[in-house]
């Protein structure tokens, strides 16, 4: 028997299976990315926003920021468990981990559909 | 927390242990760095990628700002140097430890290789990027 702890984990594979999942979606739009932009045409202005302003692109950028927020909330998680052992303080650095992440996710939002 | 986590353990993890005594097999390497660059990732290099994503996209203005003066600044520079390592180990790293996930690559001598390889990789992988960028 667990005993649970609030700032602890879920004791589950949940988590576990969701940060190697999105591992490889970011890695599969990290290594495309890389192709482009290495391969591509040269970089200017409207390359760059012209490529941004697909639908797929947005979409495919979204999901990597999405993917990024839950797999760093997993990965950070994971470190202030070892590392922080005042609850309070895991709790208040863990709520400040979510609100940043948040605060990325409306952030990528906020670039792709201005 | 469980009993058994609490009961008092022998303990010698002091700073300077931890600095010049513990000899981490490379594996062990592997692994912390895999941390350290995964927290370097979290912050501050995914805010700053988005604040350089926000600017190149806002305006032809902005853009050429980010390509003509501020990514040619050398302090910028070895910022990104220290990006592309952290994101190439933690990729890396990142996929060695999926293949161990499913068994692959467990036993001492192959796990030993490929942590040498995913060190090697990722700082050859790097230097690629600082050629690019000099």
């Amino acid at each position: 028997m667990v005993n649970r702890v609030i700032t602890g984990a879920h004791y589950g594979l949940r988590d576990w299976l969701a940060q190697r999942i999105t591992a490889a979606i970011m890695a599969v739009y990290s290594v495309i990315v890389a192709i482009v932009l290495i391969w591509g045409v040269p970089l200017s202005y409207s390359v760059w926003r012209d490529l941004f302003s697909q639908g797929w692109m947005r979409v495919a950028t979204l999901l990597f920021a999405a993917s990024l927020a839950w797999h760093a909330w997993v990965g950070m998680r994971d470190v202030l468990m070892d590392y922080i052992k005042p609850t309070g303080l895991r709790l208040t650095l863990e709520i400040a981990v979510l609100l940043v992440l948040a605060g990325y996710l409306g952030w990528t939002v906020q670039i792709l559909w201005r | 927390m469980s009993s058994a986590a609490k009961k008092a353990r022998p303990k010698y993890l002091s700073l300077p242990a931890i600095l010049f005594e513990i000899r981490l097999p490379l594996p062990g390497w592997v692994s912390i760095l895999h941390r350290i660059s995964g927290l370097l990732l979290f912050f501050p290099f995914a805010a700053w990628l988005l604040y350089l994503l926000d600017a190149s996209l806002a305006s032809e203005a902005g853009f050429e700002k980010i390509r003509t003066h501020y990514l040619q600044m050398p302090v910028v520079k070895l910022a990104l140097l220290v990006f592309a390592w952290a994101y190439l180990h933690h990729f890396c790293a990142g996929l060695r430890f999926l293949f161990l996930d499913i068994d692959k690559g467990i036993e001492l001598r192959t796990a030993r290789l490929t942590s040498a390889l995913v060190l090697v990789a990722s700082l050859a992988l790097t230097a690629l990027v600082a050629v690019k960028l000099w």
